[in-house]
């Protein structure tokens, strides 16, 4: 039986906001959303036809204790120092749903809490981001893509909604998919460290195969061989880099207005090695800078992308008896649900908190109010703080 | 099958201790709701395999559901009596595998979104049980001691043991003297001089070597009960289709004689053993993990008024199924000792945090030592927190105070 938590799950909630506000206000001299509040102004069909968005999730939670509080904050230093200033950064993004990384992105996707067997080969029930994009805005299947870890996530990009499905929803790439694909013909030796997968209990999945059709279209795509591919691969330290070397690839050659990001790596913490925790955490970190200097870069996105980067959910708190702190995210406690996002982009206040809670499903209807959509089934609210 | 419709029958199966605690709880367990019946169930399933104080936990448990009116045990069971289950949990085999009964319900729970009220239910729960315990006087104060960083060539040119230091003194200048020996010494003299059964533990990252008056687990020592079960586990991956639940299913089944390896003839310290690997996460391919959590499972099931872990490299991340594979290959034993003592870090200080909940918990002490360097942090009644104190100290002084004071 669970034991009892050290102390109640609104004092952790309230630490955890208070110790992250308080740092950015310190770090960044931030300025409270309410304050500045500027009305939905971007009506204009004209606007949203220029306007992208990027999203990063974290697929495997970091908790505030190594990343915004006092002893975390040396894991983070480009979001701390470079991401934060220039972004409105909620601090309390609350996750009600299931706490297991394809369910929970499946969720932040539809802006629906689902309710399918977290480790089960399923689309999600209600309509993706992707599909309201592309239906109401009749954008063709090159402008959506997902970006993805290989455990099951290969069915995120379109839901089994009646009306919206198959043929309406964004490209899914499974980057250890594709090398795997790759390396059928070559030595798969010297790549083994970014085929490796989750460590989530002992349940974790085998690396699915895939289609040399498949990867042809997508090398064609980028506009790269199977050589190429591998000779880049072979450089890079792991599957999120993996994932952000894809991303970058397609940000070129196709410049999507929608591209979402899943990193991976920081799941490592299932395996209970608080060391490969901490180096995921830095990873993304990097990563997350990268994306956002290749958005400034890349004449298709600078100056008309936002970028949105979010935790799926944090992890188990220290103080709850019932768990083995950062390991898992089993408990449900406060800590595990709560974490926070960051909103970039030449539309969004730069320097700004917003303290009120929201909800992870309600990054889909914030979506819709930027690019035009009607997030139409979705629970959740748009954030007017950045629209 | 409902808990209304349980008869001396249903507990056949069941261990021979177990099934005489079940069959004489049978009035109690008839009257308990599905959302609540299998949980303690599954602790009677495992009375055979207890150790003294957990195995008092459960007669404490019962006693405390006896001694209920019919009323009063219907409102403390309300909660559980209202989850809404579906047929798939009613039907399932819930006296016999009450740990799958759980896997399934937890998952249910999620999905129904009534994870949230259970968990509130049960802390409730436990912690009105707790409050109706008497508390028993421990015959001295708790111990932890935990060593750090062994292999590590230099002192981690940062802090260490920060979230520690803030809780006891940090001493910079530790005389290792005879190191370990001294340590050992004094953990032996402190098991004489309180003798009891489960009472004091020795928790190993590599070989654990014998402690007089101690219960030892290594990972060094389980490495044949490791390969056999990765062997199983890589078995299952590999197979087409792969059923993770089938997978825990099998491993939650395992025992020494199936996996045809010689028991100890220490049950209770064999099935202990065994789950640290079946059910643990992680356990089963780093030695620190397995530090970390054979410590949290010893201090949660056990309660040991002694608790002494020590900390071995881990082998470096690989690829999972690289991982599991067994290889015995000099790129396969590579270690990380630089990583695994950021590990021991924390689990050190987890291994502290579960000490402090347990009884006696205003007069424990604990131990953190960076093997072969001058760092050392102690927290106990007697030194400040939060403090620092770089006077050159023996090592030995430091445990013995710990340990025999």
């Amino acid at each position: 039986m669970p034991r009892c938590l050290a102390s109640s799950a609104r004092e952790i909630a309230q630490a955890i906001s208070h110790s992250r506000r308080d740092f950015l206000r310190n770090a960044t001299g931030a300025t409270l959303a309410g304050a500045i509040l500027k009305p939905y102004a971007l009506g204009a069909q004209a606007a949203f036809l220029k306007q992208k968005a990027v999203v990063v999730t974290f697929g495997g939670g970091a908790r505030d204790d190594e990343t915004f509080a006092p002893d975390g904050q040396q894991n983070i230093p480009h979001m701390l120092k470079d991401l934060a200033p220039r972004s409105t950064f909620f601090t309390q993004v609350v996750n009600r749903g299931i706490l297991g990384h394809y369910v929970a992105t499946a969720s932040i996707v539809t802006g629906v809490y689902e309710t399918f067997n977290n480790f089960a080969a399923v689309s999600p029930g209600n309509p993706t981001v992707f599909e309201y994009f592309r239906k109401d805005l009749r954008r063709p299947a090159t402008d959506a893509w997902v970006i993805a870890p290989s455990n099951g996530f290969n069915r995120i990009g379109e839901s089994s909604c009646k009306g919206y499905g198959p043929g309406l929803g964004a490209g899914v790439i499974l980057p250890k998919r594709l090398l795997a694909t790759a390396l059928t013909a070559g030595n798969g030796e010297a790549f083994d460290h970014l085929l490796r997968d989750n460590y989530e209990s002992s349940a974790y999945s085998p690396i699915i195969g895939g289609t040399d059709v498949e990867m042809q279209q997508l090398l064609e795509v980028m506009k790269l061989s199977v050589s190429d591919f591998l000779s880049r691969a072979r450089n890079l330290a792991s599957p999120d880099e993996l994932s952000v070397y894809i991303a970058r690839q397609l940000m070129h050659r196709l410049a999507p207005s929608l591209l979402w990001i899943t990193l991976h790596d920081i799941d490592v913490a299932h395996s209970g090695a608080y060391s490969l925790y901490l180096e995921g955490i830095q990873r993304s970190d990097r990563l997350c800078a990268e994306i956002w200097n290749a958005i400034q870069a890349e004449p298709e996105y600078a100056n008309k992308t936002t970028m949105f980067i979010l935790p799926d959910f944090g992890r188990d708190s220290d103080l709850s008896a019932g768990g083995n702190g950062f390991q898992h995210h089993r408990t449900g406690d406060a800590t595990s649900r709560t974490t926070w996002m960051m909103v970039l982009g030449p539309n969004v206040h730069e320097n700004t908190i917003v303290d009120r809670p929201v909800e992870s499903t309600d990054l889909v209807p914030t979506l819709g109010s930027l690019l035009g959509f009607d997030a139409r089934m979705c629970q959740g609210k748009p954030l007017r703080e950045v629209l | 099958m409902t808990p209304a419709q349980l008869t001396e029958a249903s507990f056949a199966s069941y261990p021979a201790k177990a099934r005489q605690i079940a069959v004489s709880s049978l009035p109690l367990l008839q009257q308990l709701p599905l959302g609540f019946a299998p949980f303690l169930l599954k602790e009677i399933r495992d009375a055979d395999v207890k150790f003294p104080v957990e195995f008092r936990e459960l007669e404490d448990q019962l006693a405390y559901l006896r001694a209920m009116s019919a009323e009063r045990l219907a409102k403390e069971m309300r909660p559980f009596a209202g989850l809404t289950l579906n047929a798939a949990l009613e039907s399932s085999d819930w006296v016999n595998v009450p740990g799958q009964f759980l896997e399934q319900l937890s998952a249910h729970l999620w999905a129904s979104h009534q994870m949230d009220g259970f968990r509130s239910a049960s802390e409730t729960y436990v912690r009105q049980f707790h409050a109706s315990l008497t508390a028993v006087p421990l015959p001295g104060p708790r111990v932890g001691i935990v060593l750090a960083g062994q292999g590590m060539s230099r002192m981690p040119n940062r802090p260490v043991f920060v979230k520690l230091a803030r809780e006891g003194t940090l001493f910079t200048q530790v005389k290792p003297g005879d190191g370990i020996a001294v340590v050992r010494a004094a953990l032996e003299e402190r098991a004489v001089k309180h003798p009891a059964p489960y009472a004091h533990w020795n928790l190993d990252g590599g070989t654990a070597s014998e402690l007089k008056g101690f219960s030892s687990v290594g990972y060094g020592q389980l490495a044949p009960v490791r390969d056999a079960l990765a062997a199983k586990m890589l078995a299952a991956y590999e197979a087409r289709p792969f059923d993770p639940e089938m997978l825990r299913t099998n491993l939650a089944r395992t025992t020494f004689q199936s996996l045809g390896i010689q028991p100890t003839g220490d049950a209770p310290l064999d099935h202990f053993s065994l789950t640290l690997l079946t059910e643990g996460s992680g356990t089963q391919i780093y030695s620190t993990t397995f530090v970390q959590w054979a410590a949290r499972e010893a201090l949660r099931r056990a309660q040991p008024l002694t608790l002494f872990s020590r900390y071995a490299p881990r082998q470096r991340e690989k690829p999972m199924n690289e991982l599991l594979s067994g290889n015995r290959t000099s790129s396969a034993q590579e270690t990380d000792p630089n990583g695994s003592f950021i590990d021991s870090e924390m689990g050190a200080y987890y291994t502290w945090l579960n000490q402090q909940r347990l009884s006696g918990a205003d007069q424990s002490r604990f131990l953190v030592w960076l093997e072969n360097q001058g760092v050392a942090v102690v927290i106990s009644p007697a030194h400040r927190r939060a403090a620092v104190d770089s006077s050159p100290v023996e090592l030995s002084d430091l445990a013995r105070k710990v340990l025999l004071s």
